[in-house]
């Protein structure tokens, strides 16, 4: 169950960002920061790639002794980090795949809302709900 | 219009007078029938109905409005108490009791009155005017609300709350105000925007006229503040409205949403409703937002673009963030873009937000958009509605709300369910897709899909078995298939066997024995062993491949080496000579073939080692095959033939003839031996065959490699052996039984020999030549060796 959803945009900046509020959420905060850099690296990895799903899906950023973090980059460079409990059940690659498929939905259809400004942060209460669903579910 | 107070119990009884007059729930029209009825069940002189009618102005309109109809009751209660029928006495008169109806609808009025009694009693809250609510038609209903109300009414009369309850001016904001009023509990009449029912009528007159303004709507603040409380109106005169514009988790627990709900649940049944929605849109909101789409996008099975629909409702002044969340309820599709029912949605919504309702969390599901084929008959609908409706008000949407908030409430369900099944179908068919393509497959085992299984034209020995098995099983016993059981087991010792079996085919006429039948049935046997391949290939499932037609053989010599028809042949010939009759019948060409082998193989002729080998697969000596091939190769190389007495031992012949490079010698030996289906015959046989004259076809080669031979090598020890082995093979032939009949096919058999006999002899020579090659790599590499070492000796 993911701990922490962070939508980055390709300025390097949030867009959305939010934890279960078990611990203080500035250790997420910090955690999605510091992967930041790993995503960037694993990008420019890439390179020439095929960007298809499979390249969308980053994996397994790092981990630490308590979590995992995943990475997730759309076509826009719009990255989605999630921050995962280690102690749960590992989860597996494929469920973890599942979750950023639904976060790019969400995260689709906040665009297509002529009302939303790309850029700004994400506030829709769909998209709120649906992280929400994922940071229970596996509770 | 005079402004009319009403009583707490007044207005509700006349909101649900008003509300069952109003059965299509038009919201302003009252149709004539069931007012005239109720005027009826007044009991008033007919004169004193039609006075009050133009009193409360609906003469002049046309139809009642709320507010006739509210001052219309009032006049009627006021006719029935006995007071003069004027203008001022709507409000001056107090204490007027509720006016009373006679009628069958009283029972329901009259509940009416007791829960308006009790409410009112609850509620407390009167204006100065305060009728105690009469009995209704039924007197003794009548009486007892009536003593009921008495006491309230002193009650009430206690408390002087504010009027909220009271309509104001115009009946029609009366709503607007308990809607207000429900948000602010102390505000009471303060909010009354509205004030008159002609300024509400104008509005929505401009509103309709400003609907063809378009923009115009949004840029003036006038018409949206009336359009609100058209709105707000249009949402509370059907009783269930009232509760629409108080979505559960909206402000209120006044009063009036126990009277709301009072007449809701009144309404309810009476309408057998499917109107308790909060969320349902009226057929005039529901028009207007359709003349405000035209505006935007003239097609109505259209799209309004996300950039477009995002100006329009920004123009509502609400914050982006809600109009955000809008979007998000309204787009149903998610695809950006608002058709009508989304945009009525939207448009809906945003009425809601500006008249200070909160936004649902999820699409009501009166709001959602509709399926698009009831989509397409609802804007049907809607236009000749709407059009009756501006017509003759009282018609044309009275018939159709009915209909439309029952729609409003299946469609949802439908969209949802469709969807959803729509869903479930699109998967579960995609499954019963796959499912049933796995199943077809199975199936049918009769299609074409027959290329998957790959139908075995080489011959394999497996494959020779089950063809065996199959031929067996369909014509002979079992004695064939253990002759192709051990295929592997061919060596030239089987040429022989399979000679004899050749002869026994041939005298057995079923195409496996005779030689000519084999060779003529092959095709066809192949064919129908093929196909049976191809059935045993594509079902699997049936229970075992059926019995190999007979003569698998040649089709296996036509796909593949004739030697491994050779190798089969004198395998089940050399296993079972005597048990096949078949066999047997075609061994003597072959053993023809093969007794010239031998004798060719004396002189050694590459041609005549090829024919040999290849018209003579079965043959008593193998190695003589062997030793032929060497020997002739060695010949080639070395000329040295002469001493190749004993074709018998063929292979330590070529090991000793061998000269000029033994390995290159045991190579071609190594490679004769790998043929040894080829070569097995090979040479003896071959002499032999070549030897006999008997059978035409088969001694053309023979008698080629004769000459050849003859030519080639003016051996008589050759002519002697040839003429040994040859007679020996005579000898043997006449102890075949043969079938001497079927010449036809004899020759055709013969052809057929010849022919692979030519395959093979061509297979042979280039595997020679190739085998030339190398040893001339070998000998030059010989030579560079000898060359480097050269120098040094030179050195």
């Amino acid at each position: 169950m993911a701990v922490c959803v962070a939508v980055i945009a390709k300025e390097n900046y949030p867009l959305y960002i939010r934890s279960t509020p078990t611990e203080n959420e500035l250790k997420f905060h910090y955690m999605v920061h510091t992967s930041l850099d790993v995503v960037d690296e694993k990008i420019s990895a890439m390179g020439k790639a095929l960007v298809d799903q499979r390249e969308l899906y980053l994996g397994l950023l790092y981990p630490t002794e308590d979590y995992k973090v995943y990475g997730y980059v759309t076509n826009s460079k719009v990255k989605f980090v999630m921050v995962v409990d280690s102690s749960n059940t590992a989860l597996r690659d494929n469920e973890i795949r599942s979750m950023f498929r639904k976060l790019h939905n969400s995260y689709t259809d906040v665009m297509c809302n002529p009302f939303y400004n790309p850029g700004d942060r994400i506030q829709s209460r769909a998209f709120d709900n649906m992280v929400t669903s994922m940071m229970i579910q596996v509770c | 219009m005079e402004g009319l107070t009403l009583s707490d119990a007044e207005q509700k009884y006349y909101s649900d007078l008003f509300s069952y007059c109003d059965i299509e729930s038009t919201k302003k029209v009252v149709v004539n029938g069931r007012v005239l009825e109720l005027f009826r069940a007044a009991q008033l002189p007919n004169d004193v109905v039609l006075q009050i009618m133009e009193l409360c102005g609906a003469t002049r309109l046309g139809y009642f409005g709320r507010s006739q109809f509210y001052i219309a009751l009032k006049l009627v209660a006021v006719a029935q108490s006995g007071f003069p029928l004027r203008v001022e006495s709507i409000n001056t008169v107090k204490d007027l009791p509720l006016p009373r109806f006679v009628a069958s609808k009283n029972e329901q009025e009259s509940r009416h009155a007791a829960s308006y009694s009790s409410d009112s009693e609850n509620q407390g809250s009167y204006s100065g005017v305060i009728p105690p609510p009469p009995g209704r038609g039924q007197v003794k209903k009548g009486s007892v609300t009536h003593d009921t109300v008495q006491p309230r009414t002193s009650a009430d009369a206690q408390e002087p709350a504010s009027p909220v309850v009271s309509p104001q001016q115009s009946p029609p904001t009366s709503p607007h105000t308990w809607r207000k009023h429900s948000r602010h509990p102390s505000g009471g009449n303060s909010e009354r925007p509205l004030a008159g029912s002609g300024p509400f009528w104008s509005p929505f007159g401009e509103a309709q006229s400003g609907s063809a303004g378009g923009d115009a709507v949004w840029s003036g603040h006038s018409p949206p503040p009336p359009q609100e409380n058209w709105v707000s109106f249009a949402d509370t005169p059907p009783t269930s409205t009232l509760l629409t514009m108080h979505p559960a988790s909206v402000q209120d627990q006044t009063t009036v949403r126990t009277v709301a709900s009072a007449t809701t649940a009144i309404e309810i049944r009476r309408q057998s409703s499917s109107y308790d929605d909060p969320w349902k849109i009226t057929d005039e909101q529901r028009q207007y937002y359709v003349n405000q789409f035209k505006t935007i996008q003239p097609d109505l099975n259209g799209f309004i673009p996300g950039s477009a629909a995002k100006e329009f409702f920004t123009k509502s002044k609400l914050p982006i963030l809600e109009l955000s969340h809008i979007w998000e309820l309204s787009d149903f599709d998610k695809d950006g873009a608002l058709t009508l029912d989304e945009f009525c949605a939207a448009f809906h919504l945003v009425v809601a937000r500006k008249n200070g309702y909160d936004l649902p969390e999820k699409l009501p599901e009166s709001l959602m958009p509709k399926l698009i084929d009831l989509e397409d008959s609802a804007d049907v609908g809607d236009q000749p509605g709407e059009v009756g409706y501006s017509g003759s008000p009282a018609e044309a949407p009275p018939s159709k709300s009915p209909s439309m908030p029952s729609l409003n409430q299946t469609w949802p369900e439908l969209n949802q369910s469709s969807e959803w099944e729509t869903f479930s179908e699109r998967s579960s068919s995609s499954q019963t897709l796959t499912q049933f393509d796995s199943n077809i497959a199975p199936a049918d085992p009769d299609t074409a899909i027959v290329h998957p299984v790959p139908i075995r034209m080489t011959p394999s020995k497996i494959h020779m078995q089950e063809m065996e098995l199959k031929r067996t099983g369909s014509d002979h016993t079992n004695p064939t298939s253990p002759l192709l059981v051990k295929p592997s087991d061919l060596s030239e010792e089987n040429k022989i066997n399979s000679s004899v079996k050749f002869a026994s085919g041939n005298t057995v006429a079923d195409g496996y024995s005779s030689s000519d039948s084999f060779t003529s049935d092959p095709e066809q046997i192949g064919s129908n062993v093929t196909r049976q391949r191809s059935h045993s290939g594509t079902s699997p499932d049936t229970a075992a491949p059926p019995p190999p037609p007979p003569r698998p053989q040649p089709s296996h010599s036509r796909s593949s080496s004739l030697d491994m028809n050779r190798t089969f042949a004198v395998t089940t010939g050399q296993q079972q000579t005597g048990v096949v009759a078949h066999p047997p019948a075609v061994p003597p060409r072959p053993q023809p073939s093969q007794a010239p082998g031998p004798t060719v193989h004396r002189p050694v002729d590459a041609d005549g080692l090829m024919t040999h080998t290849s018209t003579s697969p079965q043959q008593i000596p193998e190695q003589p095959n062997f030793a032929d091939f060497s020997q002739f190769e060695v010949f080639a190389a070395s000329n040295v033939n002469e001493e190749q007495d004993d074709e018998a031992e063929k292979h330590p012949e070529v090991l000793p003839v061998e000269k000029a490079s033994d390995p290159a010698s045991s190579l071609r030996v190594a490679k004769t031996d790998s043929k040894t289906e080829e070569k097995t015959a090979a040479t003896a046989p071959a002499n032999v065959s070549k030897g006999t004259t008997p059978l035409a076809p088969p001694p053309k080669p023979v008698r080629r490699r004769l000459k050849s031979e003859d030519e080639l090598r003016p051996e008589v020890d050759e002519h002697t052996q040839k003429t040994g082995v040859l007679a020996a093979v005579l000898a043997s032939q006449p102890s075949i039984p043969r079938s001497v009949g079927k010449d036809k096919k004899a020759i055709q058999a013969s052809i057929r020999r010849n022919k692979e006999t030519n395959t093979v002899l061509a297979r042979l020579n280039s595997e020679l030549q190739q085998q030339l090659k190398d040893v001339l790599e070998e000998r030059i590499s010989l030579e560079v060796q000898l060359e480097q070492l050269r120098p040094f000796s030179h050195l």
